[in-house]
């Protein structure tokens, strides 16, 4: 299992992946290159969402990250005039990673489904802030400016490419720098974790650490990903921070499984693309379809599509 | 290597997954995407009525069968073919939707959206997209004035019409009122209609008493403690703009109490339910039907010939937002074939459309819809209130009074609020 015995080939991968968007990206339609814009923005927070899965742990609240992300985006436009795409994701890590650095010394003590429903609790909370203040539009939310990049507006044409050309590309850092963190020693702690908190405290390991540690870091994983999903959709709501917005992580997650970075975001582009897909052919029943796919990914495939790569070597 | 065959497999799967694109059209159909909540606690009151008159409408005139000046076959003869998306799953997926359907389906126009929220997160997209856009439905005057639109439309009135008049039409039956209380959602929609209705109150009744706001959570479904403090205020009207289910459940836990029967209500979208809870309204609550639709809709042949089709198709009257949704369409129509013929019959351009709709005035089952606000892009209507009345156990409307559309909608170039704060200057 230990993704030292055969060579590791995250990093070509996820290279590959953004050479694939910027030769590909102008030949894909329109349409095509906002799904998968918005399956990356999802993707980063169900890889935030991965790492705590690694250790045993379920958030059901990641969208209170996510809905920071994109507050913190919209917030620049609105009050700074702001609209350059990378620091509306550089400011919107930030501003997620410090609350969860503060929320950490709470929520790294509770385990299992105190965890859970403690996270929901949180981002539920921001919810009702946000539908409360009326200067940020209520539930109705705000629209955000047009996104640019190093203070340059793409023509109408290339937006959408330009959009996803840079949020693949901090994403492909993010998810590099998180492959690099997991082989460190605090990143191998989380299946320990999972398996036997109290051997690994033996070892001298702290677990509130660790754990911390990896809520910080998927938050600002979640924070990049709600400022990339409102730059590119250019509307933010109180919804964000809804649990049935972290619901939807949940069900990426649980699609793509934890043994690779790159799981979630192929997790997040075949979620879109069942998603779009039910829309279309069943406009009426679109949640059953979902529902379903779930379900046959869970019974055939209980570690997530990222076993149909991985089968071989527990064979 | 087997990994890789594993991916392409994979990647196939999904292609194979993904819905085939359609053709571009080749002049023939006029492809309309309509948008309507069809799950979700918005869908039984306002997305499936509307979805259920956009299907019977377009049928119609498929087959030519709407009144004058609407009996041209389709859009300017051409057959209107329709896809159907559910406004549920927020804004980010309905952003994504709207573009799949202008750039994956190609549709020519997009009729749709209940939610506010949805409406102000499309509008922007639109306009990228150049995709002509009527919304139907969605009432928050904030669309047309926190930006101009070319491509985006609304055929409907908004919310800040059915609370001026609400006040109006108290001033007019109820002139001696000392006290008001409200019970409204506590999201947008309940925020505004609470915050337009009581600026109202207090410019026509300049020394009246606001006695409490309760603004219960949206979806709520347990009013009982509101319901005691509402008792307890003792206030001589009851604001409220809860519709369907909640408006249901407030009338049900209210009517044993009698809260109603104490204090007059004036329930802004109570012609939701009027067919349904005819024992729980009490004679006397003031009913509204954001515009004139329903039971205020005029005696006019499309109104004739809306309700009687609805009837023989659903077994139910229209309620406001079927009525919406018709007229949505009806307007389109109208601006389509107007274009059609500018454009020497050929197929008229978005463009075309848009601008032949700017500033239009027609005429559907709610009556005259002036495109007069918001640069020609936002309707005018006239509204009516009215007293409910059962008779033979059915709610009906009494004491009606009908609102000239420019005495309840603030005149071009004006934002809402500032309307009402500034004295309804004309």
């Amino acid at each position: 299992m230990s993704p030292d015995t055969h060579r590791d080939r995250t990093l070509p991968i996820l290279g590959a992946v953004l050479l694939a968007v910027i030769v590909f990206g102008p030949l894909l339609p329109k349409w095509a290159l906002f799904l998968l814009t918005i399956a990356l923005a999802k993707g980063l927070v169900s890889l935030g969402l991965m790492l705590q899965l690694r250790a045993g742990l379920v958030s059901f609240g990641q969208a209170l990250y996510y809905c920071i992300g994109g507050y913190t985006a919209g917030s620049l436009g609105r009050f700074f005039d702001i609209s350059d795409m990378l620091l509306q994701m550089i400011c919107g890590a930030f501003a997620a990673a410090f609350v969860a650095l503060i929320l950490g010394f709470l929520l790294a003590r509770y385990r299992g489904i105190f965890y859970g429903l403690l996270s929901m609790a949180l981002s539920m909370i921001l919810y009702g802030l946000l539908a409360k203040s009326e200067s940020l539009g209520s539930t109705d939310g705000i629209n955000i400016l047009p996104s640019t990049v190093f203070g340059i507006r793409p023509a109408q044409e290339w937006v959408r490419y330009v959009v996803i050309v840079t949020g693949c590309s901090v994403a492909v850092l993010a998810t590099a720098l998180v492959h690099r963190y997991l082989k460190t020693p605090l990143g191998r702690l989380a299946p320990a974790i999972k398996d036997n908190e109290i051997r690994v405290e033996y070892m001298g390991a702290s677990v509130r650490r660790a754990i911390h540690v990896k809520y910080v870091i998927a938050a600002a994983l979640s924070g990049i990903g709600g400022a990339l999903a409102a730059t590119a959709v250019g509307h933010i709501d109180p919804d964000m921070a809804y649990w049935t917005t972290s619901g939807e992580f949940i069900f990426i997650a649980i699609l793509a499984g934890t043994r690779s970075v790159v799981a979630p975001f192929l997790g997040a582009v075949i979620f879109g693309i069942i998603h779009t897909t039910a829309f279309d052919l069943s406009p009426n029943t679109w949640q059953m379809t979902l529902g379903i796919s779930l379900l046959l990914v869970i019974v055939f495939l209980p570690e997530g599509l990222w076993s149909l790569f991985g089968r071989r070597k527990a064979a | 290597m087997r990994n890789l065959r594993n991916l392409a497999t994979a990647v196939a799967a999904a292609l194979a997954l993904s819905p085939v694109s359609v053709l571009a059209q080749d002049a023939a159909p006029v492809k309309i995407g309509v948008v309507a909540f069809l799950s979700g606690p918005a869908a039984s009151p306002f997305g499936v009525p509307a979805r259920n008159a956009a299907e019977l409408v377009i049928e119609l005139m498929n087959a030519g069968k709407a009144p004058a000046p609407y009996d041209t076959k389709g859009f300017g003869g051409s057959k209107i073919e329709t896809v159907i998306i559910d406004e549920s799953g927020g804004t980010t997926t309905q952003v994504t939707e709207f573009r799949n359907l202008v750039q994956r389906h190609n549709v020519d126009l997009v009729i749709g959206y209940v939610s506010s929220g949805s409406c102000v997160g499309i509008a922007p997209v639109a306009e990228e997209l150049k995709k002509l856009t009527n919304f139907f439905d969605c009432g928050t005057p904030r669309i047309f004035e926190d930006a101009s639109y070319k491509y985006v439309f609304r055929t409907s009135p908004t919310s800040t019409m059915d609370n001026v008049a609400a006040a109006m039409y108290l001033k007019d039956i109820k002139p001696k009122m000392k006290s008001f209380a409200g019970i409204n959602q506590n999201y947008a929609w309940g925020q505004d209609s609470w915050g337009d209705f009581e600026a109202s109150m207090k410019h026509f009744f300049p020394k009246i008493e606001v006695k409490t706001s309760q603004m219960p959570k949206l979806f709520a479904g347990q009013y009982n403690t509101e319901i005691s403090t509402l008792l307890g205020a003792k206030a001589d009207v009851i604001h409220s703009s809860f519709y369907d289910g909640d408006l249901e459940a407030l009338l049900l836990q209210a009517s044993p109490r009698g809260l109603f029967k104490k204090s007059t209500g004036v329930l802004t979208a109570g012609e939701t339910i009027m067919h349904k809870l005819a024992k729980q309204v009490p004679d006397g609550t003031i009913l509204g039907a954001r515009g004139p639709f329903g039971p205020y809709a005029p005696d006019n042949v499309y109104n004739k010939w809306f309700v009687k089709e609805f009837e023989a198709r659903y077994q139910v009257p229209p309620t406001y937002p079927s009525y919406q949704m018709a007229q949505a369409i009806m307007g389109v129509k109208l601006a389509w074939e107007k274009a059609q013929a500018a454009n020497g019959g050929k197929r008229p351009s978005n463009e075309q459309v848009a601008a032949a709709l700017e500033n239009s005035t027609f005429e559907g089952p709610g009556g005259v819809v002036k495109m007069a606000i918001g640069k020609g892009h936002q309707a005018i209507m006239e509204t009516a209130y009215g007293l409910s009345k059962v008779v033979g156990g059915k709610v009906t409307v009494t004491k009606v009074k009908r609102y000239p559309a420019e005495k309840v909608n603030p005149p071009e170039g004006v934002k809402a609020a500032d309307w009402i704060a500034g004295g309804f200057k004309q």
